[in-house]
């Protein structure tokens, strides 16, 4: 297989369209805009939908109703556009509907910057929306990870009938790096029919409703418990991580994203200076892989976890509670677009051991 | 003038009271001597042979429960 | 005898939540009479934002979606962009379409989005319980606007028929009552020619029915239907706004 150049936010793109995805809306925003500006021209030409919409609001509300109508059906944007697109998201949960949203975040808190940050972990984890709801989140570290996992993430989507999405900083989605296409093209045409989706009923059944309004508390109250139970087949099943290096390692280091690579090279400086160190990274963030971190850092060798993240510290708190308090737990990070150095990261390992 | 009648699905009623007030020849009203399991008085009309089979009444019915013929 | 006037198929043989004498049910009714005889009842989705009309996916005998607060005509414009042969409708009310959702409509009419809205005006939010709505008018009372609408405050009654009508992808744009047997067959008329120019692709079609309330209005349904006539119409004149059959 080739490698090919791609920058990240078109591989997305790319990736979405030879996963299947023949349905996008999208509006502007730095730093995703190029997958809005890559699908209005490729979409159309795989025979799919492209539609710029007036506000990110207006869009996930157009993947509601596509999502609805049975179509593999995909939107992008950053952070304060992800943020418009909350409700939405609670609405596609309440219904069951499969999507993909991907967010290339941005730095925060308000207009922030257009800079690369990690600062919508609780909102991607936690969920911004109503409600008792949890999404399938893809963390990828780099561009090759993000198109391997997009035909992964609408595959899950349609199995477990619910919005997956793709969290990544905006360094990913705005660099280029050489990626391979390893997985053939998907055709909507071999997808199974969705037969609960709302394509008319041609009078041969009973009308398809695509609703997450249930007014009698009973009513509700059971829908969120179906709920539960698929987000714990979810965990049960949907967990991924990869670990660098950390058997037998003094330090553990836990990133996601472009911080993971930070962190291998961190570990790279300790291993010079004599000290083992290895890199705990999940790619999905939820559901969070606690116990395959529990089990690394409960090793007899680890003294100290060190998570490392472009924020303030978010998932520090899911470090945390995967640890739970058998190890010293850390954090090193910077916000607003600052990328913390590999030295920096190195140095705060040092500190977690008392040098 | 032609001769209609009018049958009233009198559970679903709610009394509203719209099918009195088009009614051209005045004939429906709201039974009183009864109250249906919704808790109205429903529409009804005794003198069906004035009914003239216009169907204003179900035109102007709400939910639907008005069935109009005509010879 | 034979049977001249009975209960459209294309509702759903269930009992409606609405207040006694609300016009929902009406409007509801022309719809589905429109559905059937056009017999796209099986090739048609509708969406159902918040509002009186949430419940509308239960009432209409065909696929429906419900939509988020004033976000029906993008939900619809998801649907019909997937589903272009489909005949795809929005129930929206006055406080879903002319306060929360104002830029989804005109971004559907923008966009001649070949979809039929209904826009039911009530000048009052009805579900909630009857607070102002945009298309309140200026003295009318409501429970936020206890003293009545003051247009130096609150300003004065929003105009969609008239304001969409300036929207080059707007198709057809009429705004009816249903406040009379005479009102409802003309108000009929009216949406079933929206729903025939949505299937002959002509673009973005809207029908603007002025409705009752008698529940928040505080009147009998009788009474307010006159209210209606008195109040309402002077401030929101019926009539054809834009017709792209005419032109040309």
């Amino acid at each position: 297989m080739a490698k090919e150049l791609w920058k990240g936010n078109e591989a997305i793109a790319e990736a979405a369209i030879r996963a299947g995805c023949r349905c996008y809306f999208g509006y502007p925003i730095t730093p995703q805009s190029e997958i809005p500006e890559y699908m209005s021209l490729h979409m159309p030409k795989a025979g799919g939908i492209f539609l710029q919409s007036e506000s990110e609001i207006a869009a996930i509300n157009m993947v509601y109703g596509a999502a609805g109508a049975g179509a593999r059906v995909m939107t992008s944007s950053s952070s304060p556009g992800i943020s418009l697109k909350q409700e939405g998201i609670s609405y596609m949960c309440g219904a069951e509907l499969p999507g993909v949203i991907v967010n290339v975040m941005r730095g925060g808190p308000g207009l922030g910057t257009i800079q690369p940050a990690q600062g919508d972990y609780f909102q991607a984890t936690r969920g911004g929306g109503n409600g008792d709801y949890r999404l399938i989140v893809f963390a990828p570290a780099n561009i090759q990870e993000v198109v391997d996992l997009m035909q992964e993430a609408f595959e899950l989507a349609d199995r477990y009938r619910m919005p997956v999405m793709m969290l990544l900083d905006g360094m990913i989605g705005q660099m280029m790096e050489p990626i391979e296409w390893k997985k053939p093209p998907v055709s909507p045409d071999d997808l199974p029919k969705k037969s609960w989706a709302t394509t008319g009923t041609k009078g041969e059944r009973e009308p398809n409703i695509i609703n997450s309004l249930f007014i009698s508390p009973e009513a509700c109250n059971a829908h969120n418990h179906r709920l539960e139970d698929k987000y714990r087949r979810v965990i049960a099943n949907e967990q991924r991580y990869e670990t660098n290096d950390t058997d037998g390692a003094k330090i553990i280091f836990v990133a996601y994203g472009t911080p993971a690579r930070l962190a291998r090279a961190a570990a790279g400086i300790l291993e010079k200076e004599g000290i083992k160190a290895g890199v705990f990274r999940p790619i999905t963030v939820w559901p969070y892989p606690y116990e395959a971190l529990h089990q690394v850092a409960a090793q007899e060798s680890v003294k100290a976890v060190v998570t490392v993240e472009m924020s303030t510290g978010q998932m520090v708190d899911d470090v945390r509670i995967g640890v739970n308090g058998v190890k010293p737990v850390s954090f090193v990070g910077q916000a607003g677009g600052v990328v913390p150095t590999p030295r920096e990261v190195a140095n705060a390992a040092l500190k977690a051991l008392g040098r | 003038m032609a001769k209609g009648r009018v049958t009233f699905r009198q559970d679903w009623c709610k009394g509203c009271g719209l099918c009195v007030s088009v009614c051209p020849k005045k004939i429906i009203f709201l039974d009183e001597s009864m109250t249906n399991r919704k808790g109205y008085h429903p529409a009804t009309v005794k003198e069906m042979d004035k009914c003239i089979g216009c169907a204003n009444c179900a035109r102007m019915c709400p939910d639907s429960i008005i069935t109009v013929e005509r010879e | 005898m034979a049977i001249v006037y009975q209960r459209s198929k294309g509702l759903a043989d269930i009992e409606t939540h609405y207040c006694p004498g609300c016009t929902h049910g009406i409007i509801h009714r022309l719809v589905a009479e429109t559905l059937e005889e056009l017999g796209v009842l099986g090739n048609t989705v509708g969406v159902a934002p918040v509002g009186c009309s949430v419940f509308a996916y239960d009432y209409f005998n065909c696929d429906m979606q419900e939509a988020a607060h004033g976000r029906a005509p993008a939900v619809a414009t998801g649907i019909k962009r997937v589903l272009p042969d489909k005949v795809v409708f929005t129930y929206q009310g006055d406080g879903d379409l002319a306060a929360i959702g104002t830029g989804e409509i005109t971004h559907a009419a923008m966009r001649g989005e070949n979809i039929t809205t209904v826009f039911v005006n009530n000048a009052i939010y009805g579900m909630t319980g009857g607070q102002m709505a945009p298309t309140t008018l200026v003295g009318q009372r409501a429970t936020t606007a206890p003293l009545g609408r003051d247009k130096s405050h609150a300003g004065s009654p929003i105009r969609i028929a008239e304001m969409l009508a300036t929207i080059d992808g707007a198709a057809y744009i009429e705004r009816v009552t249903v406040t009379s047997p005479a009102n409802v067959m003309r108000a009929k008329r009216a949406i079933k020619k929206a729903f025939e120019l949505q299937i002959e692709g002509r673009g973005f079609t809207l029908i603007e029915v002025l409705s009752t309330c008698p529940t928040n209005w505080g009147l009998t349904p009788v009474k307010a239907l006159e209210w209606l006539n008195e109040n309402m119409i002077p401030v929101f004149p019926l009539g054809v706004y834009k017709d792209i059959t005419k032109e040309a």
